[in-house]
């Protein structure tokens, strides 16, 4: 049994000027200590992905489809009670350094030991003591339990963040772009951070993040989203050496190459298509130069292009030679 | 340029107008307040009592009936038609009170923001005590020493209530003051007097629309309520005023209760009206407030 | 950072402190009503008498060396002669500090309480009933003029119902059978003033803690604490909540102003012997040197309440900002 498996997730968003299918039919899945990453532009709907399996989205969203499965528990039709003792316990979250995600007037001490106490039914003493063991696993001294999140730098807030994931053991941490807004140095630091203690706990590790450049040494397995769909997932080594999607060839494009050599920046021409006004066929298909007739028509199948490299793309075959 | 810019502002305009159309809040507060203002306007013209006119003693206090409707105060005079002409006077006080309040808000407010600095300081210190100054002390001590008269009680509300707008104002004018067109209007040579009347005001004129409102009904109760303390015009009816005569004549203990409620019920409706209008544009003019 | 917080503030307070004594110089003395002018009105009035009073009041000295002398008296206590009590103003103030501040203490806190927490329900059920009940609770109560208010209170509960003696502070002319009694006397004549005056303040605090608090609920680490599996109740109690309180108590001492304002009005109606009813009383007697005195208390009590909350908060605000 996988740790994880998101087969056909369906979250759409009802707001006033209509329904946006945030994430449409998406399926992957995690084993015990391998890390996915999931890449895409700003709003397709890679946050939305994660917020669903813990049950978060905001009060517009809703599951329409799908399941997802932890440990064979299908997590979709737990109600908001029920869904409470697998949040952090077993799926734990990580979200955005810029963000304001620590609560400003509360030590951090409590924080991360409250979740401690829910959770593991230990007194708050007992938490505290285990809340000052992991913050010297995310390498700060313990005395800083006692301070409040002003004190920290932004790259100490995100240690303090992995600490409180870490506090109750849980299987995944899903990281919602961990290390924008951190200088490149302290983003090294903390993905390095997170890579060890991932290997350490044999723990599931989604990272989110618009970088493709970070997920290179990060990640196991690479799953590329575009407006709610993923059009390509492999093996990360893979994705890298043989992209097949069109849009990931744009990506992959977009970041300066391994080598060093810095090749000139390829942006990708067009934007995101209008989420309301979803065109007919392959959604990237607008802007797309291999586009043609069969591309504007129908929506493409997924393929298996390779050993579990998926594609969803109606010109797999011509990419695959064209390289 | 000027007509694009023109054409912008008043599409903008337009789109506001929609907006409080289907805005309901907006739309029940506009409503009304037009009521009130008609009344105020064309109200005296229509009333068939004269509202000085004293009644003979068997008027005295009479609840409402067939000819008084409303009933008639301690004085014999008919109610309704003093609560007629009394909105002219309410309305009236509140509207120049708040003009006043606003220009001096404004005028600070963009000083403040555009010349930073001392002078920022200072204005800044000044707006400081007239915020944290208790208003109806300090208007009672300037009421009473300026003497009762409409004008007086205008004058004296207006200056102690422009602080708030100052505030804001200067807030804005800080931010506009950032964007480039300004710089460059200033490296071009202009001077401070345009550019503060051609660039700032402009955009800073929506905010000051927003807080007009509000001033509006702090002034109206203002002028309730320091008429009700003895200082208001006795030649004019103000709301205020009958609520001060109703009161001094014991009203309450007579239980004549025609005779306080009205002028205290148009008062809150007008307030309301205001509160509701201010509340809307609020919701209108920040989005973020409406999308969640 | 405190430190500097600390120093700037009192420096502030200081400053406005220093603008109220001169404005309120100015006010009493350049504008009609001055002490001159008042004995002057008077039709017996001799050359003599205007001299004495010059004299006594150092109108005839250059006005800094006024300036000086008015500010020693301050020092001193020293706010001049009631005309209508024919006693000094510090004297008559102090008599009528007491029941004010029972009357507003114990409104303020009954305000706070129930503000609170109806602006905490609010905010948990947005756009319910309870909701939108706060809501025009709120906007009715900020617009009536509190005196009206005080007024229907009386007619409805003192000579309708009957259930509240009208207006004082206790029974006239009564004598009670010992110190319990009076003080149940005084309970009972406090009850209405204190209601009225709660009720005018519980819908802004209401309102103002409703808004903040859905304000709050919208923030990162509202959503952090979701994740970590609390329920909504541990989430408002423990992380909303006390992030809420914190404007709340800015708002607190900013309204005080306004409560002075209230109160002034609500002491008339009610006839309560403090403050409020002594400025109306001075006002409606024109009683300049009494009007002066309660106006310079009530200002500086006000700016020196702004000026502690503002130190208190940066105590209890983890985060001072400069």
């Amino acid at each position: 049994m996988k740790l994880l498996e998101v087969k056909n997730l369906k979250t759409y968003f009802n707001i006033s000027s209509g329904q946006v299918k945030a994430v449409d039919d998406v399926s992957f899945d995690l084993d015990y200590g391998e890390s996915l990453g999931l890449v895409g532009e700003s709003g397709c709907g890679k946050t939305t992905s994660a917020l669903s399996i813990v049950q978060l989205l905001p009060k517009e969203g809703k599951i329409y489809g799908g399941e997802i499965l932890l440990e064979g528990v299908n997590l979709a039709e737990l109600n908001d009670g029920e869904m409470q003792k697998y949040r952090w316990n077993d799926i734990s979250l990580v979200f955005q350094g810029a963000m304001n995600a620590l609560n400003p007037v509360m030590r951090i001490g409590d924080q991360i030991a409250e979740a401690i106490v829910l959770h593991q039914k230990v007194s708050m003493k007992e938490a505290l003591i285990k809340a000052g063991d992991i913050l010297e696993l995310v390498e700060m001294p313990r005395d800083r339990l006692m301070n409040y999140p002003h004190e920290f730098s932004g790259g100490m807030k995100q240690r303090v963040m992995i600490a409180m994931a870490l506090a109750c053991d849980p299987k995944i941490i899903i990281g919602d772009e961990p290390t924008t807004a951190l200088d490149v140095m302290v983003q090294a630091q903390i993905l390095n951070l997170i890579e060890k203690l991932r290997k350490e706990f044999n723990m599931g590790f989604i990272l989110i993040t618009h970088d493709l450049s970070i997920l290179t040494e990060t990640c196991d397995k690479i799953a590329i989203m575009y407006a709610g769909k993923i059009v390509e997932i492999a093996e990360s080594e893979e994705l890298f050496k043989k992209p097949v999607h069109p849009y990931t060839n744009k990506l992959i494009g977009c970041f300066p190459d391994m080598n060093g050599e810095r090749k000139l920046k390829e942006g990708i021409e067009g934007a995101p298509p209008n989420m309301l006004e979803l065109p007919s066929g392959c959604l990237f298909a607008p802007r797309c130069e291999f586009a043609s007739d069969i591309c504007h028509q129908s929506m493409p199948e997924t393929v298996e292009v390779g050993p579990n490299h998926y594609v969803a793309c109606h010109k797999w075959e011509e990419m695959i030679n064209g390289q | 340029m000027n007509s694009i810019k023109h054409e912008m502002r008043r599409r903008k305009i337009k789109e506001f107008g929609s907006s409080v159309y289907h805005n309901k809040t907006a739309l029940v507060g506009t409503i009304v307040l037009s009521f009130f203002v008609i009344v105020a306007i064309f109200g005296p013209m229509i009333i068939p009592f004269s509202t000085l006119d004293f009644g003979n003693p068997e008027d005295m206090l009479q609840a409402p009936n067939g000819e008084h409707w409303l009933g008639t105060d301690d004085m014999g005079r008919d109610i309704l038609a003093n609560l007629i002409s009394g909105a002219r006077v309410s309305l009236l006080i509140g509207f120049l009170a708040t003009l006043i309040s606003m220009g001096i808000g404004t005028l600070i407010g963009i000083s403040s923001g555009y010349f930073g600095k001392a002078i920022d300081n200072i204005l800044m210190r000044l707006t400081d005590f007239f915020l944290v100054i208790p208003w109806l002390p300090l208007m009672m001590v300037l009421a009473a020493i300026l003497g009762t008269s409409i004008w007086n009680i205008i004058f004296v509300i207006g200056i102690t209530s422009w602080a708030g707008t100052a505030r804001v104002v200067r807030a804005q004018t800080l931010s506009v003051k950032e964007r480039q067109f300004v710089e460059r209007t200033v490296s071009l040579g202009s001077g401070s007097f345009h550019i503060m009347s051609k660039h700032i005001l402009p955009n800073v004129f929506p905010l000051i629309f927003a807080n007009t409102v509000l001033i509006a009904a702090a002034a109206i109760l203002s002028e309730t309520t320091l008429s009700f303390l003895g200082l208001g015009d006795p030649t004019r009816a103000s709301w205020g005023m009958m609520l001060h005569y109703a009161f001094e004549s014991g009203a309450a203990s007579a239980n004549a209760y025609w005779y306080y409620l009205p002028p205290g019920i148009c008062v809150v409706l007008v307030v309301l009206s205001f509160a509701l209008m201010g509340y809307a544009f609020d919701e209108i003019m920040n989005p973020k407030f409406k999308e969640r | 950072m405190r430190r500097k917080f600390i120093i700037k503030k009192t420096m502030y307070a200081i400053i406005t402190v220093f603008i109220v004594l001169i404005f309120n110089y100015i006010l009493f003395r350049i504008l009609p009503g001055d002490p001159l002018s008042m004995i002057m009105r008077n039709p017996r009035a001799t050359p003599e008498m205007v001299d004495t009073v010059s004299a006594l009041y150092g109108l005839d000295k250059p006005w800094y060396t006024q300036f000086i002398m008015y500010f020693q008296n301050m020092l001193h206590g020293d706010l001049g002669m009631s005309f209508v009590y024919k006693s000094s103003v510090t004297g008559v103030i102090a008599t009528k500090i007491l029941p004010t501040l029972w009357m507003l203490g114990m409104a303020e806190i009954i305000a706070i309480i129930v503000g609170i927490f109806l602006g905490i329900v609010a905010a948990a059920n947005r756009g319910t009933k309870i909701d939108v009940g706060t809501l025009g609770f709120s906007l009715v109560t900020y617009s009536m003029p509190t005196f009206w208010l005080g007024i229907i209170m009386v007619s409805v509960f003192c000579v309708g119902l009957r259930i509240f003696p009208v207006g004082g502070m206790q029974s006239p002319g009564m004598s009670f059978a010992g110190e319990g009694a009076q003080l149940l006397d005084i309970l009972h004549h406090s009850v209405l003033p204190i209601i009225t005056m709660s009720i005018l303040l519980i819908g802004e605090y209401a309102l103002t803690m409703r808004n903040t608090l859905m304000d709050v609920l919208e923030e990162d680490y509202i959503l952090t604490a979701k994740a970590k599996g609390f329920s909504r109740k541990y989430i408002l109690r423990k992380h909303a909540v006390p992030n809420a309180m914190l404007p709340m108590i800015t708002i607190i001492a900013i309204n005080l102003g306004l409560v002075i304002g209230g109160a002034i009005q609500i002491e008339t109606v009610f006839s309560w012997p403090g403050l409020g009813s002594l400025m109306y009383e001075s006002l409606s007697a024109r009683d300049y040197p009494l009007l002066q005195g309660l106006f310079l208390l009530i200002t500086i009590s006000v700016v020196l309440a702004n000026y502690l909350t503002d130190i208190t908060y940066s105590y209890i605000d983890p985060r001072v900002k400069d």
